[in-house]
């Protein structure tokens, strides 16, 4: 049988062995993915091919599309609700992203403690996360009502403080989306708490003879064992941040003065309110492009300071 | 001096008084913002609908209509659409899970030509926001006369989902490679590795890849408003959303009961599942 097959020690004498070895992990590889690869062709990659041509036409459904090469994304460059969508948009992500990320985090951190109601503590934080997002979105929308809204009637009753307007002022609608997505920050806290459910014991005690402090174990050896799925929530959450719709669709109608009116709520507005799929495929692609980039930039900067096992 | 050491709070999850001090008041300001929503909803389901418009501000309800649940299910099929729910998730559920540990391992475990390139490729289909390749799908499914059944919302999850291939590859390439080396030397082959050291040395991973994927389809609202027409096959999500179709003015309470039902199941599942992945496994003394 063949050695195994980690080219590891590539010395001469090895050499015929890990060519061996490589074309059997090529062949499992291959094995392995096939699931995916043949569902793929099948379901997924026509139909984006066919978003990517109707990127290129003028095409409202049940009519033929014509073919208008790059008109879709030169007249996109010249709209200026794609300026203010992209803008909206990014200054969302900027403050969702890391506030997501960081309560998430020390969320699965205190959830990770030994306390006594663990469990209800755990399936009362993750709650939130699992009403629709259609019924969250109505709550939010009492709960911050600027007249009526209890929050701001706790403030005036206990502080006497005027609260904001919060979804009707230009000013902290955003705020008011990111506050409210922390609430549904239960996926990104599982799959923290999930992977610090992993961490060896015996380094923890090792640094801790060592005298290491507590921040230093974070720092140190907890940041760098989870960094695999800290870059995996990172990623999720700019994909979902630049996604964001049905909380806007729901509350703000895209307002006030267009200061929530996000990427893909102006491109659901074109696809399906204008008919206009040709434009609505240029802005997809075009937002496509925007986090494929920012992913892969993340993916590339962290190469350094995320640590796998597995060799990439 | 180490039986001394040995009593210290390293561990995590092993607190001093003033760690548990503050753990439990962190964890009471966050319950007191997280439930804020929850009770909210409660409450709402259990007001009548005067109330509901003539005082929003009050959180608790005047008269306590527990008849607004049984109202539910005499005005809507709640019991079909429970059902379908129910089973569309377990199959769907089944079946992601499984093909994406399969296929995540795939991506984790072999070095191979292309392969950088087609897992670009699975975390680019997440990146096309999904309203879009909707209408050519639909011309798909439409086409091979899928649509108006569960086909085109089973089928196509046998090739994994790329969150969940993503997800668990994150997991598999932080298991320490020993494991499966001693497998491999011993003469066992990469099935072998699969399932007898990944698929349970993961099972954490997994079973938190399946209550995401559990939430995501008991949810999934837009799937089956596209492809669905029949009342019958409708499953709770759709059901919900076409509740106020049948009223003049929204019904916020019974909205709000049927929201709370809906919720209940899943709620259930995850707080018995959990321990599953709380029960980290020891996967340390291999690390040389």
């Amino acid at each position: 049988m063949a050695q195994p097959t980690y080219p590891r020690a590539l010395s001469k004498s090895a050499n015929k062995t890990v060519s061996i070895g490589a074309r059997r992990e090529e062949k499992y590889f291959w094995l392995f993915i096939s699931p995916w690869l043949v569902g793929f062709l099948l379901f997924i990659g026509g139909p984006i091919l066919a978003s990517l041509y109707f990127s290129f036409t003028d095409y409202a459904i049940m009519d033929t599309a014509t073919f208008v090469g790059l008109q879709n994304f030169i007249n996109l460059f010249s709209d200026p609700l794609f300026y203010r969508s992209l803008f909206v948009t990014f200054a969302y992500a900027a403050l969702a992203i890391p506030f997501t990320m960081i309560v998430g985090l020390g969320l699965a951190m205190l959830l990770n403690m030994k306390i006594k109601g663990q469990a209800f503590f755990r399936t009362f934080f993750y709650a939130p996360s699992i009403i629709s997002g259609v019924s969250v979105a109505f709550l939010w929308m009492w709960i911050l009502n600027p007249q009526f809204g209890i929050v701001n009637s706790i403030l005036y009753e206990l502080f006497g403080i005027q609260g904001p307007g919060w979804f009707t002022d230009p000013y902290t609608v955003i705020p008011s989306f990111v506050l409210m997505q922390l609430t549904a920050v239960g996926s990104t806290m599982i799959i923290f708490l999930a992977s610090l459910q992993q961490l060896p014991k015996e380094l923890y005690e090792a640094a801790a003879i060592d005298g290491a402090g507590a921040w230093r174990r974070f720092r140190n050896i907890t940041v760098p064992l989870i960094s695999p799925v800290i870059l995996f929530n990172g990623i999720i959450a700019l994909i979902s941040s630049f996604q964001i719709f049905t909380q806007a669709y729901v509350i703000t109608d895209g307002g006030p003065d267009w200061m929530s009116y996000f990427y893909v709520y102006y491109l659901f507005e074109t696809a399906f309110f204008q008919n206009r799929i040709g434009y609505a495929s240029a802005q997809a692609w075009i937002l496509f492009l925007i986090i494929f980039a920012l992913t892969f930039l993340s993916l590339y900067v962290s190469r350094k300071s995320v640590h796998y096992e597995y060799d990439k | 001096m180490k039986g001394i050491f040995r009593k210290t709070n390293y561990a995590p999850g092993e607190l001093s008084t003033a760690g548990k001090v503050f753990t439990y008041a962190a964890l009471a300001l966050g319950l007191a913002f997280f439930l804020f929503p929850v009770l909210w909803m409660v409450f709402t389901s259990l007001k009548s609908l005067e109330q509901i418009v003539s005082e929003p501000l009050s959180l608790l309800p005047n008269n306590w209509n527990w008849s607004n649940y049984i109202e539910v299910f005499q005005n809507h099929p709640f019991g079909t659409y429970l059902w379908n729910t129910t089973w569309y998730t377990i199959v769907t559920v089944c079946g992601t899970v499984f093909f994406s540990a399969f296929i995540a391992f795939g991506f984790a475990r072999f070095r191979a030509r292309g392969k950088t390139f087609l897992f670009a490729i699975v975390l680019s289909t997440m990146m096309l926001p999904p309203q879009v390749t909707m209408i050519p799908q639909y011309l798909l499914f439409n086409k091979i006369g899928w649509v108006d059944s569960y086909l085109p919302l089973t089928v196509p999850m046998l090739a994994g989902s790329a969150f969940l291939i993503f997800l668990l590859r994150q997991f598999y390439m932080g298991l320490p490679k020993e494991l499966d080396e001693a497998v491999t030397i011993d003469g066992g082959g990469y099935f072998t590795i699969f399932f007898r050291i990944i698929l349970p040395l993961s099972f954490p991973a997994m079973a938190t890849a399946a209550i995401l994927e559990f939430m995501f389809r008991w949810n999934d609202l837009i799937g089956p408003l596209i492809y669905l027409n029949t009342q019958d096959l409708y499953p709770l999500s759709l059901g919900l959303a076409n509740f106020t179709a049948a009223y003049a003015a929204t019904p916020w309470q019974l909205l709000m009961a049927a929201s709370v039902m809906a919720v209940i199941p899943p709620l259930v599942l995850f707080f018995l599942a959990q321990k599953y992945f709380i029960q980290g496994v020891v996967i340390s003394g291999t690390k040389g």
